[in-house]
């Protein structure tokens, strides 16, 4: 707010400005008022976490009362247990953990391969195939949903893991592109040097590119763990027997049968939010330079 | 004599060799973009066209497709839960998309100046975005329960009645805005990237005219991230026909009450997965890509009168 204040005002003459005519006193107002705002905002940001955890561990008794109770009379720990056995949570919470991690493995195999060709190998059609990469970002997914449905059964991969996970292997328009960014800036004369040297494309690509663009795929990896985890679509359309469940899908169904048992709907929220609060907790720098980077290049 | 042939050899022999060299980066180059080639054909391209033909086939997976024509096309425009779809989700559209550009900008605009704990409220204002959906959805209707939730205990201790909402036909959609609200970090911390790339002798320049924080936020900031603004905006119209995960969790996929929460994805899902209308279905997607490509190309159109690419490079 400081820097705001116009440096041509006039010297007030000889008088001394009050306290409030300060300008560090009008700064630090000026400071006050905008965190209370923040602190506002935040705080019905918070809210509903907060209304989350506390109800997973409150009474029955003091979960349907008016005004509502902000903090529990006794904590009922038991809510957990009860609430993640009631279905098998913990199978749920194991598939998902197996999803995410091949789906980031998926998306780090194929697309750092593809940005390697379209930002550091120069063929004939190269632009063109690039664009048509990137005008597939535009095509809503509901337009190829249904026949790639038809084929995943025709494969008779329904009901199994494979339509959620071999899609990652075959590449993503958006972390091509922002992989592609991130090797652009890597100078070409390190892969030349390379080359004198005689080493192949593939060398160059393990040995030099990938190392550097480490922080980018951090960022790759963290956005597909997170998709994997939140996904709903997909799980609902392909899996359809108990045991596969991932937690989304485990999740409604539980919203479905016991839509007022609010303590172990809670608890199992809780539970399947918690790990993502954590790994964004450790991870939030890389997470916040990866949008930055794909944002503003848009 | 000699010397003129020995020199045209050896430029044939050279552009023989970069032929070959063109031919080799051709190979090296399909090769590592093999397996996105393989997938932008079996789960992009091959898929469109195979859904523009299931559009105009009669098709329920069990039995092969019938081609019936536009049939599905002309019984979707007699389909009034059609068209309260489409209703739906423009109504959504119109409060969800303006809300989330001024709340994210405002949010950013706030997280711009150079305050202490800056990174925290950053952290704040993000996380809700990378939360599961279901799981928040469910929070969501918790929170919003119309006797018990804490939402309207507050509107009730400010002396106003609260709404119904997600019970009530009138109020789901506005809770749904709130929820996207709720979710607008990412927007809000590309807009911050955006804020502190603009460079700071234009805010020295308006500070020379004596120009107010207000003038400076119209006349200087807002111009500079038009562009900005303008790729999200692109993007979230292409989004807003996709919305499916909070309200069809919120609404056990039914879209309830009175279908006014019945979103344009969810009446497709429902003809697809629960009907097995997939023809019907593909017709939907195919109106959804067409209604999609024109909105695109008519904020495209249009973007020349008030997206600013001026660019700060070029005048440095």
């Amino acid at each position: 707010m400081g820097q705001l204040a116009t440096p041509l005002r006039p010297a007030a003459g000889a008088q001394r400005p009050r306290f409030w005519q300060a300008k560090s006193f009008r700064r630090r107002i000026g400071e006050l008022v905008l965190q209370l705002v923040l602190l506002a905002i935040g705080v019905s940001f918070v809210l509903p976490l907060y209304w989350m955890v506390l109800t997973s561990v409150k009474p029955d008794t003091q979960i349907f009362v008016y005004p509502p109770v902000w903090w529990p009379a006794r904590f009922v720990w038991s809510n957990y247990p009860q609430g993640l056995t009631y279905v098998p949570f913990f199978l749920y919470m194991r598939n998902t953990a197996f999803y995410a991690v091949l789906a980031v493995m998926g998306a780090l195999f194929s697309n750092p391969l593809a940005a390697y060709s379209f930002s550091r190998i120069t063929w004939p059609g190269r632009n063109a195939f690039f664009i048509v990469t990137i005008a597939t970002l535009m095509l809503p997914y509901t337009v190829t949903l249904i026949p790639v449905f038809v084929i995943y059964r025709h494969l008779g991969w329904v009901n199994t893991y494979l339509p959620l996970v071999v899609p990652t292997f075959l590449g993503s328009p958006f972390y091509i592109f922002l992989l592609r960014q991130f090797m652009l800036t890597i100078p070409r004369e390190l892969s030349e040097a390379a080359r004198m040297d005689g080493a192949n494309e593939l060398g160059i690509y393990w040995r030099i590119i990938l190392p550097l663009i480490r922080p980018a795929l951090a960022a790759v990896a963290l956005f597909e763990f997170i998709r994997a985890w939140k996904d709903f679509l997909g799980p609902l359309i392909y899996l359809n027997s108990d045991k596969l469940y991932v937690v989304s899908v485990g999740l409604q169904q539980y919203k479905q049968e016991f839509t007022t048992q609010w303590a172990f709907l809670m608890a199992a929220s809780s539970t399947a939010t918690l790990p993502i609060i954590i790994l964004f907790y450790l991870t939030q720098r890389t997470f916040i330079q990866g949008i930055t980077l794909t944002g503003i290049k848009g | 004599m000699a010397t003129v042939t020995s020199v045209g050899a050896g430029a044939a022999q050279g552009t023989r060799r970069a032929a070959r060299r063109r031919r080799r980066s051709l190979v090296v180059g399909l090769a590592f973009c093999l397996p996105w080639i393989i997938g932008l054909l079996g789960l992009h391209l091959v898929p469109v066209v195979l859904s523009l033909y299931y559009s105009f086939t009669d098709y329920d997976i069990l039995q092969p497709p019938k081609w019936v024509g536009f049939d599905n096309y002309l019984s979707l425009f007699r389909d009034s839960v059609f068209w309260g779809a489409v209703e739906n989700t423009v109504i959504y559209a119109l409060m969800a998309i303006p809300a989330g550009v001024v709340f994210a900008f405002g949010l950013a605009l706030l997280l711009n100046t150079k305050i202490r704990g800056l990174a925290i409220w950053r952290t704040i204002y993000f996380l809700p975005n990378v939360l599961p959906t279901v799981a928040v959805s469910i929070v969501w209707l918790w929170v919003f329960n119309p006797l018990y939730g804490p939402v309207n205990w507050f509107l009730d201790l400010l002396g106003l009645p609260g709404p119904g909402w997600f019970a009530d036909e009138h109020w789901g959609k506005p809770g749904l805005v709130l929820l996207s609200l709720w979710s607008v970090g990412q927007t809000m911390v590309i807009y911050l990237a955006g804020l502190q790339d603009v460079p700071q002798e234009l805010y020295d320049a308006a500070d020379v005219d004596g120009a107010s924080v207000w003038r400076k936020t119209f006349s200087v900031t807002l111009p500079m991230l038009t562009p900005v603004i303008f790729f999200n905006l692109v993007l979230s119209l292409i989004g807003v026909f996709s919305y499916f995960d909070a309200p069809f969790v919120i609404t056990d996929g039914l879209g309830n009450p009175a279908h006014s929460m019945l979103f344009y994805a969810m009446y497709l899902y429902r003809n697809a997965f629960n009907l097995f209308h997939m023809g019907l279905a593909s017709s939907m997607a195919w109106l959804q890509f067409l209604i999609t490509l024109l909105v695109a190309l008519l904020i495209f159109g249009t973007s020349g009168r008030w997206v600013y690419y001026g660019g700060g490079d070029e005048k440095k």
